[in-house]
């Protein structure tokens, strides 16, 4: 059966048909879905984890237990992940474990674009590297397979473009006969103990110079030769745009990036009289082929920055561009939080304040924009806390009272909790704002261990983030309603000025969660529009929902108007008028 | 059956149906025997930000987005964003487009105003121009929210795919109990001269 699937979903269904059992994430675009898929498959026991190291040792525990084992996350994510996978290298695997990482070329929604192939080759792993949701399938399936049959984890690479580009797929069904997991001790493979890693390490070079010898002869690598006076080596995506802007050059299509099959890149070499690397961000190809001994041209013509495109490809190659409409001069479009975000007061308080505000990713990196203007750093993922602890031991006795951290709930628990442990424990001055919205927002909702609800959708323990602090020592621990801004800015400007560690939680949930009974819409407010003099202050806080409406006489004067369709009710900008002109209607 | 690529443009802002659209239409192209790829970005951009969706089908499809300056059809859920990706599209082609305005932030706060004239820009540009009020014509489908389905019928007459294939694609996609006015505004858009 064929069916139109983006590559989430064709990896998702690649690792049922793989007949894998357990499937274990932390949320991050653009992998996020892939885990969303695997819970239609009820042969999976797909759960998020706290954050990605912990996914990759749930997956790693499954693999010694004996099942087939998938774990996701994006490449920022193998960061957090680094530690278990570089020894997992060396213990190798039971069950098949396949690690998928999607990069993220042209950052369209992360805060750096490191190319994760660098990581196989660091890891000693091999990696995959699909160029089509077909092909994500079948790679993820060929994983498995190659992970049990060379002892090995195996990677496997998508990007943007591939794991949130959709194409046809053949659906296959599920292997059947895998021996059942059971448990069986193996310590002098599976405990990395100085002695018994020493015996290891040499096996994985070789399990690596094995794979690279069979890599010459696997379908995955293609030698494609057209007209041979251009050879283009590629892989995964960049395959499709060297198909699309140079139909009639010689390919060398390589589907296994780590190890590099050489005597077919040697072969192909020697068939054509030019040879072009095309590969997104780092020259990982180029710089291997080069060490061979073999000319080719690569970053010299394909940037190191961004992603590519058919017209940034033909750039490099020099082609004629498509006449096209020149681009209008127009306003931008960034994102904005949602109307009704209860992190929208908080923000506002902040930059009242004038705090110095370290940041966090979630929805709030949005607290960074104008109007609300209110975050100083934004590092990685559970960074706002360290960073918190680290500006006050350098500025002034007066400066750290202005300094603030700001994290949402899943990121708290993904990497912040150490953080705060760090400041109560060296006893740094900073105040801390955790936003507790509930659930893991930016990525689309998903559930996390506060949320009280699992991937399943199974009711779980919710953690009691208050106390978590208490235990941690955090004696000034104190909950506050964002939506009221003098309870938030009092109680904020409170804790700044405190000389020691202090938590403020807010307690109200994204307007989006779907879950019955979490977010509820309050009544639509409007502007009474006799009242409204035009001061602009209800417009400081950047609602979507309202709008300025200008007099039309060309003067500066004009009124606020809320859309009834977006206002969710929040009373934020009710706050905020000082002529009464705002309220429900 | 076209062996040529045919290259759709799907755009406007995040909550307006784009994926939606660019899904029924997808899987439209995949029904009629075509090679389909599709792609958009997720995540960061999608909080009331710009949405670009690239829908191409022919014969066998390469690259998941259109290139550059070789888009057939343009097919606007909002003004601005119409007239933003008009360097997409390739010369003489075809433009479908939605009759509204949605205020960016900086229109919303005061300091800019929604641009004027937008309409003319396009036509002067792309004479194959049609313009619809997808909101109102859903509105007498039955539901207001269907405006991206009526844009949607309004864009099939100018693809090379039977209307079977997109009857399918919308029982396929759309939740059944919104499937008769979905078809209703579909056919509103098809009819639509």
């Amino acid at each position: 059966m064929k069916e139109i699937l983006s590559g989430n979903e064709a990896i998702a269904r690649g690792a049922f048909e793989a007949g894998c059992l357990v499937a274990c994430a932390y949320p991050g675009t653009p992998s996020t879905e892939i885990l969303e898929n695997t819970i239609k498959y009820k042969e999976i026991n797909s759960s998020w984890a706290p954050n990605e190291k912990v996914a990759l040792e749930v997956a790693i525990g499954a693999s010694f237990g004996g099942g087939r084992a998938l774990c996701t996350m994006k490449h920022v994510g193998v960061n957090v992940a680094a530690d278990p996978l570089f020894t997992l290298a060396y213990t190798g695997v039971r069950g098949g474990l396949v690690l998928v990482v999607a990069d993220d070329p042209e950052m369209h929604s992360s805060q750096n674009e490191q190319d994760s192939r660098n990581y196989a080759r660091f890891a000693k792993v091999p990696m995959l590297e699909p160029s089509d949701s077909l092909e994500c399938k079948e790679f993820t399936r060929l994983a498995f397979e190659l992970s049990e049959q060379y002892d090995m984890p195996v990677m496997l690479r998508s990007c943007t473009r591939i794991s949130h580009g959709k194409s046809i797929v053949d659906l296959g069904e599920r292997v059947t006969g895998l021996p059942l997991p059971k448990l069986e001790k193996n310590p002098a493979k599976l405990v990395m103990l100085p002695g018994n890693a020493r015996v290891r390490h040499p096996l994985v070079e070789a399990s690596l110079q094995k794979l690279s010898a069979a890599a010459s002869s696997m379908a995955i690598n293609r030698s494609e030769l057209r007209d041979r006076s251009i050879g283009i080596i590629t892989s995964g995506v960049c395959y499709q745009y060297v198909r699309e802007v140079l139909p009639n050059a010689s390919t060398l299509k390589l589907g296994m990036v780590n190890p590099l099959p050489y005597d077919l890149i040697r072969e192909f070499a020697s068939q054509v009289d030019k040879l072009y690397i095309v590969e997104e961000l780092d020259p990982f190809i180029e710089q291997q082929v080069r060490a061979m001994g073999i000319n080719a041209i690569g970053k010299e013509l394909i940037s190191l920055c961004g992603e590519l495109t058919p017209g940034r490809l033909r750039s490099s190659f020099c082609l004629p561009q498509p006449e096209a409409a020149p681009a209008e001069k127009l306003p931008g479009r960034p994102p904005n939080m949602c109307p009704g975000c209860p992190h929208r007061g908080v923000f506002f308080a902040l930059n009242q304040l004038k705090a110095y505000v370290t940041g966090d990713i979630g929805c709030y990196t949005l607290g960074f924009m104008p109007p609300l203007s209110a975050m100083d750093t934004c590092v990685c993922m559970g960074a706002s806390i360290g960073m918190a602890t680290g500006v006050t031991k350098v500025v002034s006795a007066e400066e750290k009272k202005k300094v603030v951290a700001v994290i949402g709930d899943s990121t708290f628990l993904h990497t912040g909790i150490n953080g705060l442990m760090d400041m109560v424990y060296n006893n740094s001055p900073a105040t801390v704002v955790i936003l507790d919205n509930s659930i893991t927002a930016m990525t689309g909702r998903q559930d996390n261990p506060a949320s009280g609800f699992t991937l399943m959708d199974n009711p779980a323990n919710a953690i009691n983030i208050p106390l978590l602090c208490k235990s941690l020592g955090v004696k000034n621990i104190r909950i506050v309603n964002p939506l009221d801004l003098e309870e938030t800015r009092r109680v904020l400007a409170e804790e700044m000025e405190r000389p020691e560690t202090s938590v403020i939680i807010t307690n109200k949930p994204c307007v989006l969660i779907k879950r019955e009974d979490v977010f509820q819409k309050g009544p639509v407010y409007a502007v009474e529009s006799e009242k409204c003099t035009g001061c602009r202050a209800c417009l400081k806080i950047g609602c979507p929902a309202i709008e300025w409406r200008p007099a039309g006489d060309g003067s500066k004067k004009g009124k606020a108007y809320i859309d009834p369709l977006l206002c969710t009710g929040c009373d934020v900008c009710r706050q905020l008028c000082k002529f009464d002109a705002i309220g429900s209607r | 059956m076209n062996e040529q690529i045919t290259n759709v443009l799907l755009v406007g802002v995040g909550g307006q149906g784009i994926l939606l659209a660019s899904e029924i239409l997808s899987e439209a192209a995949m029904l009629a025997g075509y090679d389909v790829k599709k792609s958009e970005i997720h995540g960061m951009s999608q909080r009331g930000g710009s949405v670009v969706s690239h829908v191409r089908y022919g014969k066998q499809v390469f690259s998941p987005i259109v290139p550059e300056g070789e888009g057939d059809i343009l097919f606007g859920f909002e003004l601005m964003e119409t007239c933003r990706s008009l360097p997409l599209l390739k010369p003489g082609g075809t433009v479908v487009a939605n009759d509204l305005k949605i205020s960016p932030p900086s229109v919303l706060m005061g300091q800019e105003l929604y641009p004027e004239g937008l309409v003319e820009r396009i036509r002067s540009s792309f004479p194959d121009f049609m313009l619809l009020d997808g909101q109102q014509m859903a509105g007498s489908a039955g539901n207001v929210r269907a405006a991206n389905t009526v844009l949607l019928g309004a864009v099939s007459k100018k693809l090379d795919i039977a209307e079977q294939h997109w009857m399918k694609a919308l029982e396929k996609m759309v939740p059944s109990k919104a499937l008769d006015v979905n078809r209703k505004a579909f056919q509103l858009g098809r009819d639509y001269k």
